[in-house]
């Protein structure tokens, strides 16, 4: 599949940004994040700016970006439009949370865990039907299977919890606990990680040239000839071959960016402190956004279509 | 909205002889020249001229080749645009509305007016029978030319697709395929059609005919049609003669 640039930036963005959140209302609840506005101000103003900013990217690649609005009426059936209206819904609690963070002076009561309870559900349900956009498709096999939500989870807890880790570190409220979260929460995606390539590399084809064509009765099933010389829109969109050929350098970026290199330089500013922790702290975030988008690209360029089956593919 | 009718009154669709067809494209280019006038008009093209072609088309022949265990090989030409399935999973991801199955005939069509040009319907076919118009911003498909077959302007035998009233072979036949009795229902039966990739689920309407067995390799060099030799014990003088000219 064509890895559009704003369907990166969108998936990846948002997903750290309702990770963030997430952890940060978890991390409140259990009392280690010190109530003080500036931390909710930085924690949910990068969190907000994030999820936008993916949200306004995502419309950039649409042939009509002003009628997006139109998105929001089909979450019967659509996960896309599911998505749409569940990122308009998550505003409310998310920003009654951090509301009340601010305003009210003794969070301690009864509310405060149903309030954050809700928000953390809703960033849940974003980040699920984000996922399921793509892991809805039965037409691409990579994405059809439960991994795929999984590992969008995963990937979004991971990369917020690099954030809310950077983001302890520089406030002065980092602790143990925090940094032994993220580290856990990036070996569980790292091994969500590994077990989707696993899986997209011994799944059995779900289908053939044959089975496309019918005619596997008959033998063997070559594409003769294209319809045309050229390519068309299927084909570009459908037909992105450039990362296949790179495949396995990339996972390893990917897996060396995006998990082992947070992971080390993570719990290594641990051990530091002044500029040497701000410098781990500062590595841990520059190399999980470049192994998340790797890992991001990779997810669409590896993926195969049915349609190419009508276009030379062998099996998807 | 997208939510697919429990049941459509009728399943237009095409039956497609494959035994038939002769790769002419001549159904992809008057399907062009309709449409580009039609429903979902203009087809637009970009760089028709020039190093780069491409352009809306929502009938294209693919040619494949098909070669069985004894080493046969066939040609066999295989038009291919919208199935017009029963579940067809391009409405259901279609998050605006835009994209939508007629409960009257089963015909699934785009709203150019409504569609925000977010491709997933594309993604969501098993069969490339999407397609989109950079230059429009949306997209657009085989409208199984619902302009054309309920057009009462027209000749009751134009009121076909144009695709299928152009096939010089008589390879595409339009009709209900949800009536057993009907003249594609059982023009499907009697030779054997098949949905394509029915492991998708998306129950394809269109039927494809495969092309009818024909003699193997082996078959023919056992002299069922070949010529029979001009040299054998019982043949004459002249043949005996011609025979060793020959076979100098």
């Amino acid at each position: 599949m064509h890895p559009a640039k704003s369907v990166i930036f969108f998936t990846t963005a948002s997903g750290a940004g309702y990770g963030l959140f997430a952890l940060f209302v978890l991390m409140d609840l259990a009392g280690l994040v010190p109530p003080a506005p500036a931390v909710t101000w930085t924690v949910c103003g990068l969190s907000f700016a994030l999820i936008v900013a993916g949200l306004l990217s995502s419309t950039f690649h649409l042939g009509h970006p002003e009628r997006a609005w139109r998105a929001l009426s089909q979450w019967r059936s659509s996960w896309l439009s599911r998505e749409g209206v569940m990122a308009i819904v998550s505003f409310g609690p998310m920003g009654a949370y951090a509301l009340a963070r601010l305003i009210v002076p003794d969070l301690s009561t009864a509310w405060q865990p149903a309030l954050g309870g809700l928000a953390i559900a809703c960033a849940v349900l974003t980040v699920y039907c984000t996922a399921m956009i793509y892991g809805s498709l039965k037409t691409i096999p990579a994405w059809s299977n439960p991994v795929t939500p999984v590992g969008y989870l995963a990937m979004a807890a991971a990369s917020g919890a690099i954030l809310l880790n950077a983001i302890a570190f520089l406030m002065g409220f980092v602790s143990p606990q925090i940094v032994n979260v993220t580290a856990i929460l990036l070996l569980i995606a790292m091994a969500v990680k590994m077990i989707y390539w696993r899986r997209i590399r011994d799944a059995a084809p779900r289908s053939t040239a044959e089975s496309a064509t019918g005619l596997g009765d008959m033998g063997k099933v070559h594409l003769f000839e294209a319809p045309h010389d050229g390519d068309n829109y299927l084909m570009t969109e459908m037909g992105f071959r450039i990362a296949r050929k790179h495949a396995f350098r990339l996972r390893r970026i990917a897996l060396m960016w995006g998990f082992l290199f947070p992971l080390l330089s993570v719990t290594a500013a641990g051990f530091a402190t002044g500029i040497m922790a701000s410098l781990f702290i500062a590595i841990s975030v520059v190399t999980g956004a470049v192994g998340l988008l790797a890992e991001r690209f990779l997810f669409f360029a590896e993926a195969k279509h049915t349609v190419m089956l009508y276009y030379g593919d062998r099996s998807v | 909205m997208t939510s697919l009718p429990a049941k459509t009154g009728k399943k237009l669709g095409l039956v497609i002889d494959l035994d038939i067809c002769v790769g002419c494209h001549a159904c992809a280019v008057n399907c062009k020249e309709w449409n580009t006038g039609g429903h979902s008009a203009p087809l637009t093209d970009s760089d028709p001229y020039g190093a780069q072609p491409s352009g809306v088309w929502f009938n294209r022949i693919h040619t494949f080749e098909v070669v069985s265990d004894e080493g046969d090989s066939r040609t066999v030409h295989f038009p291919k645009s919208c199935l017009h399935c029963e579940d067809a999973p391009c409405v259901t991801v279609c998050p605006t509305g835009a994209s939508y199955k007629r409960e009257e005939d089963g015909i699934v069509l785009v709203n150019g007016d409504t569609c925000i040009g977010c491709k997933l319907c594309s993604w969501a076919c098993p069969y490339g029978a999407r397609e989109y118009d950079e230059d429009a911003g949306v997209m657009k498909k085989c409208t199984l030319c619902v302009d054309r077959i309920y057009n009462e302007t027209l000749p009751p035998d134009m009121r076909v697709p144009a695709c299928v009233s152009t096939c010089p072979a008589g390879a595409r036949s339009f009709g209900d395929l949800g009536d057993p009795d009907s003249d594609v229902s059982r023009l499907s039966a009697d030779r054997g059609g098949y949905a394509l990739m029915p492991e998708q689920g998306a129950k394809p309407v269109n039927r494809y005919l495969p092309p009818r067995p024909r003699k193997t390799v082996a078959e023919e060099a056992l002299g069922g049609a070949g010529l029979t030799p001009v040299a054998d014990d019982k043949a004459g003088l002249m043949a005996r003669w011609l025979d060793k000219i020959l076979s100098m």
